[in-house]
């Protein structure tokens, strides 16, 4: 992997001027994903209907120096795998050179993955396309208005999994999304966050290199959403880390291996969820027993992660 | 000269053989009965090695319509096929293909529409879309699918057009009986839709694009469903263009509105789709017995071809609007609300009835055709009233 | 138009266009033209890069939001202020001092309109 400062410049995919909040960690990590396809290579982009679609694309301007599209919200996957099927079959009849190497990737949030856009992802990824799909996870709806998706985590608070006196916030434990994916057995799939950059331009750059159907699903923090100052977004990635809150780990041809936490360097799950007003009534005296209930969550999933890397 | 093979083939085959012959790039599908037979046959030819094309097998139709967006919007030659709930599922992206301005030619095989779950020919499903900035086709017969597929790609890729065309045949009745048909040999197919050449597409110009963008309140989302009416209005003179030129080939007349006997009819039907063979049954039968009766049979269904119709039947004492489906809640079935409105906005004072015939692919009985042209008479009169009636159906 | 060292189409004026002047399906063929658009007034916070602190580490520049950390040869140049929203986040990351975040002052907050 190119270094830090060889990565500073490569042309910027997604450039400024677009409407995201101050802070977004979406936009943080479409730029380090984006850095991962290399200097050169072409890259066509798909957006799932969602804040980096609208914020990107608002007529007559559009923040993407490279080929965009944007269907709708369930079907990103879909859409680029018909630009995929474009490429090849033009390529095939000459009328794009046989040396032509064009990227594709496709970005959804967690609403348009986890919920309504996994089916169309299942089938793409089914379909041994070769493409990249990228979810930006923030836990919930943010562009109508932070409503809990099946990635929200367990007892937080949205506007659709309120905070009232018999529910202490969304009962559900989120969807595990990545092992999802990695039953697909595609070449590459890996669980990133925008706390690690480096890490992420690296499962990036593997991604982009899979021949064939390639996923990430990085943790990308919305201040609005998650009740945080904007400057904290990197960090609170971090503490999602040390906290086992968000595990890093990739499975390259089926073999799992991870970032493991050290010693020195792990949390209790309070360090994370502290930092955040949608876990604030989590503090509250008749609460604090979800929170050993979360630690414990958390800490069977790394476990289990774990577990498939000593496979 | 173009070579042409007479051949026994369904409708689902030759659409299939209008697809290998437009050497389409990029083809999405699922598979839905009465469909199927037609991506089947599809996907021999590319397991053959007939065809370049990449046979994306999606796994629904929202997925079929979606990648054929983005193969479109990427520069490629598209096409994909559905019916009734699979039709019924691409709603939402049936209005992003015409929104987007792309190029994608899409066989419908005709069918009921749920629930009670049918698998049987009617218009439910097309109709249920007619008003999403599709080009909409009805062909009669396996020869005509064959026909209108081929001059859709033309139309749909021409730069004054740039819109999605559904070309469409009845279930069963035409996608699978099997009927003479000529088949053109595939050079000439081939130099007549000729290649594709895209503009702003998403790969292969000259810079990048963007496509599928945001315009809320105050962005130019109102102008642009502006511009869009104006290209599906618009593109008519290049639809009849087209067919046309395919005429010449084939010796096959192309018309918004085929008109049987209706010159001098005092009474005229219209209608859409396979059914009008039976119509014409009667109508010989009745023109013998000294009723002139005539036939408006729709084959262009959108644009909606208001002055060819008007012209028909502006003179007629009566007409019978034969609806392959309902429109719950309105006065009318689909085309008896278009021909009742295209007769009013021309001051033409024609006496209409609206019959619904065949729902979930009932039989269209000569008996129950009959019906509906000897009663025209009676509403000439003013004996029976102009409403909407369920063809044989008690 | 020109900016940053690239040049765009003038769109100013599109509210007013014509439906006529928008590409088919509202398609837009000028990448990157945002950075026309101007977002550095949604600002409340400002950050003042102190050069002599800075190691041109680049952590700034591979977290901010809005690729508003301009690099030369490898090196920092500048903010641009123009789509810096003022998020903070590149003064977190900073790991030399070279970053201060200071409440945007009303002598500057003009800069970058909107």
């Amino acid at each position: 992997m190119a270094n830090i400062k060889q990565l500073s410049e490569i042309n910027e995919r997604l450039v400024g001027g677009h409407r995201l909040c101050g802070g977004c960690g979406a936009s943080v990590a479409v730029r380090q994903i984006l850095m991962g396809a290399g200097p050169d290579t072409e890259v066509v982009v798909a957006v799932a209907t969602g804040c980096l679609e609208v914020s990107t694309t608002a007529l007559p301007f559009t923040s993407w120096d490279c080929s965009f599209i944007h269907n709708a919200f369930e079907n990103a996957a879909a859409t680029i795998t018909g630009v995929e099927a474009a490429y090849k079959a033009l390529k095939a009849t000459g009328k794009i050179a046989k040396d032509k190497e064009i990227k594709f990737i496709a970005f959804g949030g967690d609403g348009g993955t986890y919920d309504i856009g996994l089916q169309a992802l299942s089938g793409a990824l089914e379909r041994g396309h070769d493409f990249v799909y990228v979810c930006y996870d923030n836990g919930a709806y943010m562009n109508t208005g932070i409503q809990r998706s099946s990635a929200t985590p367990s007892h937080s608070w949205a506007t659709t999994s309120e905070v009232g006196a018999v529910i202490p916030g969304k009962p559900e434990r989120r969807k595990d999304l990545t092992s999802i994916v990695a039953a697909h057995h595609i070449p590459f799939a890996a669980q990133a966050s925008v706390g690690n950059w480096k890490n992420l331009v690296e499962v990036s750059e593997k991604a982009f290199n899979t021949p064939g159907p390639a996923f990430l699903n990085v943790l990308a923090p919305c201040p609005r959403g998650w009740r945080y100052t904007s400057e904290k977004t990197v960090e609170i990635s971090k503490l999602a880390f040390r906290t086992k809150f968000w595990p890093i780990f990739e499975i390259e041809n089926g073999k799992w291996s991870m970032k493991e936490i050290r010693e020195k360097d792990l949390l209790p799950i309070e360090e994370f969820l502290k930092t955040q007003g949608r876990f604030a009534h989590l503090f509250k005296p008749e609460n604090e027993h979800l929170i050993a209930g979360i630690q414990a969550e958390v800490d069977e999933y790394y476990d289990y992660v774990k577990s498939m890397c000593a496979k | 000269m173009a070579n042409v093979t007479v051949l026994g083939a369904t409708g689902n085959q030759m659409v299939a053989e209008a697809f290998r012959q437009a050497k389409v790039d990029v083809l999405p599908a699922y598979p839905i009965t009465p469909q199927t037979t037609m991506v089947e046959n599809f996907a021999k030819y590319v397991a053959d090695g007939r065809v370049h094309t990449e046979y994306v097998a999606v796994e629904s139709e929202h997925s079929a319509l979606s990648a054929s967006i983005g193969a479109s919007a990427a520069g490629a030659r598209v096409a994909t096929a559905t019916a009734a709930q699979g039709l019924a599922l691409m709603f939402e992206e049936l209005y992003i293909a015409s929104g987007m301005r792309l190029p994608i030619v899409m066989a419908n095989a005709n069918r009921a529409l749920s629930a009670p779950i049918n698998i049987h020919g009617d218009h439910s499903d097309v109709m249920s879309c007619r008003d999403c900035g599709w080009i909409v086709l009805f062909a009669e017969t396996a020869q005509e699918a064959y026909d209108q597929t081929i001059i859709s790609f033309p139309i749909a890729e021409n730069p004054n057009v740039l819109l999605p065309v559904m070309t469409t045949l009845d279930g069963f009745v035409t996608t699978h009986a099997m009927e003479r048909c000529e088949l053109m040999d595939d050079d000439t197919v081939a130099a007549y839709v000729g290649d594709r050449v895209p503009e702003n597409a998403l790969i292969g110009g000259p810079k990048a694009v963007s496509h599928g963008m945001f315009s809320s309140l105050g962005g130019p989302y109102f102008k642009l469903k502006k511009v869009q009416r104006e290209a599906l209005e618009n593109s008519k003179p290049y639809i009849q263009a087209e067919g046309d030129k395919w005429a010449a080939i084939t010796g096959r007349k192309f018309e918004f509105v085929e008109k049987w006997e209706c010159d001098d009819a005092d009474y005229i039907m219209v209608i859409a789709g396979s059914s009008a063979g039976n119509a014409r049954v009667v109508a010989r039968e009745l023109r013998a017995e000294g009723l002139k009766v005539g036939i408006a049979r729709i084959r262009l269904y959108r644009p909606f071809p208001v002055a060819e119709l008007v012209d028909i039947l502006k003179d007629a004492k009566a007409v019978a609007v034969l609806d392959r489906s309902d429109c719950f809640g309105a006065q009318f079935g689909p085309i008896g609300l278009d021909v009742a409105s295209a007769l009013y906005s021309a001051g033409a004072q024609v006496p209409m009835r609206n019959y619904i015939y065949g729902l979930g692919g009932a039989d269209v009985t000569l008996d129950a055709l009959r019906q509906a042209f000897t009663e025209l008479p009676q509403v000439a009169s003013g004996e029976l009233d102009q409403s909407l009636n369920y063809l044989g159906v008690r | 138009m020109k900016h940053m060292n690239r040049t765009y189409e003038d769109v100013s004026t599109y509210e007013h266009w014509t439906a006529d002047k928008f590409l088919p399906g509202g398609i837009v063929n000028d990448p990157g033209n945002s950075m026309m658009y101007i977002t550095g007034g949604w600002r409340s916070n400002r950050p003042v890069w102190n050069k002599d602190n800075c190691n041109d580490c680049m952590l700034c520049w591979v977290h901010c939001p809005d690729s508003a950390i301009l690099v030369e040869n490898q090196k920092m140049v500048d903010i641009d202020f123009e789509h810096c929203k003022g998020c903070g986040m590149c003064a977190v990351e900073c790991r030399f001092d070279a970053i201060e975040m200071i409440v945007e002052p009303d002598s500057l907050s003009a800069e970058g309109g909107n």
